[in-house]
């Protein structure tokens, strides 16, 4: 049987009570379990695998993560431009749709491979996870494969289709595409959602005896993570792809193809950024709800406590954030909208599952960075609006146009943030109350070597997957150079350059061999 | 119940061998089709056969990854705290081909080229590679039911090494036979010859490290050798008389038929080390039903592969029938 209980051996209840109700894990409603667990603790010390498995999940998932956006995002941009094209005969927005397919179909191989990866670290770093809660946890990702298949397969349609099919029907196979992103996203963060409000199981001698798959699914975390997530997705892909011909104009390249090339993308965005701010919100007191931990975290706070203050920058040492700008009363206010709203401090967690200080800094300083790229997009945002809404026009404001250039960098540099605190500020935990994170980790092997591999190898992708989108960039210059194309009117058929997948007359004429 | 989902886990083995092998299979012949000039022929029927399905075809792996951590999850954890170094190595190996296939549709200069399709092709052997290491490692019983066995001895062992060989091999068979086929329907004689001439090649050394395989199963792996041939000999058979009906009829069988032949060589031979391997999933010492998740987890598998049977793979039908279509379409 599943579970199986030795003989004689009566069914003990998990070590620890599953979280759910309003139970807390900042607050110590349990201390017997506290003490079990913290037993454990004392007796097994730091595996050498720890540091490495952490440092190699955080720079794997840290590079994909970039690339989600434009698998689920970008090729929804992608679609407006086709669908425009189709609908009034635009050239310009079907040249801009092509183009956007290759770079779509490069991203989302080197997306697809990197994403692989992760599934073999969660073994191969974290068989103490998976092993134990793979019944569980492993159901949104069986979902997720679902969305990857469909995915992939329209993918390759859509790329595959272009010289192939009749505008519409190309055009549709296109939206499982976006669909399956949205729903691959959904999944994937259902999962993180769970390990963050772990929910749905029955744990019994170290063993899953019963899951709840609906609940696993439905964890209290899923629903405003993936909305933020699936808007943070958004805007990455909107912003950096309005920045790349935002840069174009600023280099004088101010025909209609680059305004319709910042248009798409950055009207998506500036949709996408209001509404993540007030998500955002949502979300951090969501967490102040429950994950009272991670909370104090965020807010650098040490002592539990009514009126405190919202402190912006600054280091945790030694208790308390120094050198940063306190608005008083501040993180009180926007948790419960009134002063005397009291934020557990880390005290309440008992000391031995106290993140580090340094830990503490990096999700202080992380969240800070967080929200403030989310109010300084807001005002690209609000920018881009008030002249659209005055002109009907892209701005020609060259500082406009340099602010758009960089919100692309800033928007990784959010997504970036926001993934590490939701994931440092969980430490030390891998399963909230359930499972530390060293004892999720693989316990042979050197796995710095392992590490080192990967880097390297990232790194050279990394810079050829950079390099073969300029040399992509280029080619398509030279290309409309050579047309005299500019302003207005382009002729697409002869825009191939070359498609990724596509259709082989186009490679045929575009290259030599090897 | 957990044989219901075994079967469906075995389903994505058999799917990616066949699938993602003849995507491996193609990457050996590209890596030996000699220098820039006279491979290059060759190495653009490859690129317009593979491009188009590549990726759907590895998500077969993701597929089997998921479906061995959700279903049976003790089995992956004891897997992959053994057999790290041949996962770690494949799982690195998918990285540099995939963006290396990726990139060189992209690059125009011939060095360039010659990089990105090296890592490419180098990529497609050893992963393959490592992969087969890690079948015939669990094959053999040589991960213990709770992991953390022997990270060399367990892979580098003659039934591991032999699976890594033949992970190489019946793909490659499996991709000359395919490219044979798809160089016949491009009326493309010489190519064809190209292509036909490798079936041979590839066939005999295939066959040859398949009987050497007997041997080697006898010493090394008794029970998987028993099995093989009581339960899973009509298999065996069958893969053998596929694979050597496709060597013999490699100039003269319709393309189609000849791709069938070389599919269900593969396909059978797979599915004989799983007949072989059951009821066990490790060895003797862990068998599938121990290993299996709470009932829920496997009836949310269940609908999950329902659906898959009902979407993707009527989508992956679409897939293939418009490549196909395609190619036709452009000669």
């Amino acid at each position: 049987m599943l579970g199986d209980n030795p003989a004689g051996t009566p069914a003990a209840p998990g070590v620890f009570p599953l979280p759910g109700g309003r139970k807390k894990v900042g607050s110590v409603s349990d201390p017997s379990a506290w003490l079990q667990l913290s037993h454990l603790l004392l007796q097994d010390p730091e595996p050498a695998q720890l540091l490495p498995a952490r440092q190699q999940m955080a720079f794997t998932l840290g590079f994909h993560i970039i690339l989600v956006p434009f698998g689920v995002a970008f090729t929804f941009l992608m679609l407006i431009a086709n669908y425009r094209s189709i609908r009034r005969d635009d050239r310009t927005a079907m040249l801009l749709a092509r183009r956007w397919s290759q770079v779509a179909a490069v991203l989302f191989a080197v997306g697809a491979v990197s994403g692989t990866v992760l599934s073999f670290e969660l073994g191969l770093l974290w068989p103490g996870l998976m092993g134990t809660y793979g019944p569980a946890f492993g159901i949104p990702f069986a979902i997720e494969g679902l969305f990857f298949f469909l995915e992939a397969i329209f993918v390759a349609i859509y790329i595959y289709g272009w010289d192939r099919m009749r505008p519409w029907p190309h055009f549709w196979t296109g939206v499982p595409v976006v669909l399956s992103g949205v729903g691959g996203t959904l999944s994937v963060v259902a999962a993180n959602g769970w390990m963050n409000q772990p929910a749905g199981f029955t744990l019994r001698d170290g063993r899953l005896v019963e899951v709840r798959p609906l609940q696993v699914i439905f964890n209290k975390a899923f629903g405003y993570e993936a909305v933020h997530m699936l808007l943070a997705a958004y805007m990455v892909a909107g912003f950096v792809i309005a920045g790349v011909y935002a840069v174009g104009m600023l280099r004088g390249r101010r025909n209609r193809y680059h305004r319709l090339g910042l248009l798409i993308p950055l009207t998506a965005a500036a949709v996408a950024t209001p509404l993540q701010v007030f998500m955002g919100d949502v979300a951090a007191r969501e967490v102040f709800q429950n994950e009272p931990a991670k909370f104090a975290a965020i807010e650098g706070l040490a002592k539990t406590g009514t009126h405190v203050p919202e402190v912006l920058g600054g280091a945790f040492v030694d208790g308390r954030v120094r050198y940063g700008v306190a608005i008083p009363w501040g993180a009180s206010v926007l948790s419960g909208f009134k002063p005397s709203t009291r934020i557990q401090g880390l005290d309440a967690v008992p000391a031995q599952f106290r993140p580090t200080d340094r830990a503490v800094t990096m999700v202080h300083l992380a969240f800070d960075v967080m929200v403030g790229v989310g109010f300084t997009l807001l005002g690209l945002s609000a920018w881009f609006a008030y002249e659209w809404w005055r002109r009907r026009d892209v701005p020609r404001s060259r500082w406009f146009l340099r602010f758009t250039a960089v919100s692309g960098v800033l928007a990784v540099v959010a997504l970036e943030s926001g993934w590490v605190v939701t994931e440092v500020g969980r430490q030390p935990w891998t399963v909230v109350g359930h499972l530390l994170t060293r004892d999720a980790v693989n316990r042979s092997g050197n796995l710095w070597l392992f590490f080192g591999a990967t880097v390297a190898i990232y790194a050279a992708v990394g810079a050829a997957t950079i390099y073969v989108l300029r040399l992509l960039r280029r080619r398509w210059q030279d290309a409309d150079a050579a047309l005299g194309r500019g302003v207005e009117g382009t002729d697409v058929g002869d825009a191939d350059g070359f498609v990724p997948y596509g259709p082989s007359r186009a490679r045929d004429a575009g290259r030599e061999r090897p | 119940m957990s044989t219901f989902a075994a079967v469906v886990l075995f389903v994505g083995v058999v799917a990616y061998a066949v699938l993602g092998g003849a995507d491996y299979g193609a990457g050996f012949l590209d890596l030996t089709a000699g220098g820039a000039e006279r491979g290059k022929r060759p190495r653009h029927l490859i690129d317009d056969s593979l491009a188009p399905v590549w990726e759907a075809n590895h998500v077969w792996l993701i597929f089997c990854l998921v479906m061995l951590w959700t279903a049976f999850p003790r089995a992956f954890a004891a897997i992959m705290t053994t057999l790290y170094i041949p996962l770690g190595l494949a799982a690195l190996g998918i990285v540099i081909r995939g963006s290396g296939f990726a990139f060189r549709k992209v690059v125009v200069r011939v060095e360039q080229q010659r990089v990105t399709g090296a890592a490419f092709a180098i990529s497609s052997v050893i992963t393959p590679f490592f992969l087969g290491t890690v079948a015939g490692a669990i094959a053999s019983g040589r991960v213990p039911a709770a992991g953390y066995g022997d990270p060399i001895r367990s892979w580098l062992a003659p039934t591991a090494l032999l699976g890594g060989v033949l992970a190489v091999l019946a793909p490659a068979f499996l991709a000359a036979v395919f490219l044979t086929g798809e160089a016949r329907l491009r009326d493309d004689a010489h190519l064809e010859g190209w292509f036909g001439r490798r079936v041979q090649v590839v066939a005999v050394c295939t066959g040859i490290v398949a009987v050497a395989g007997i041997a080697v199963l006898r010493a090394d792996a008794p029970r998987l050798f028993d099995e093989l041939l009581t339960r899973g000999l009509p298999l065996v058979l069958a893969s053998a008389a596929c694979g050597l009906a496709a060597l013999l009829l490699v100039r003269r069988a319709a393309p189609r038929v000849l791709q069938a032949l070389a599919v269900t060589a593969v396909a059978t031979i797979v599915l004989g080390w799983g007949v072989a391997q059951y009821p066990y999933l490790l060895g003797t010492h862990l068998s599938i039903s121990e290993a299996a998740a709470p009932g829920a987890t496997l009836w949310s598998l269940t609908v999950v592969a329902t659906v898959a049977l009902l979407v993707v793979v009527p989508s992956m039908a679409l897939l293939f029938s418009l490549e196909q279509r395609g190619r036709l379409d452009t000669h």
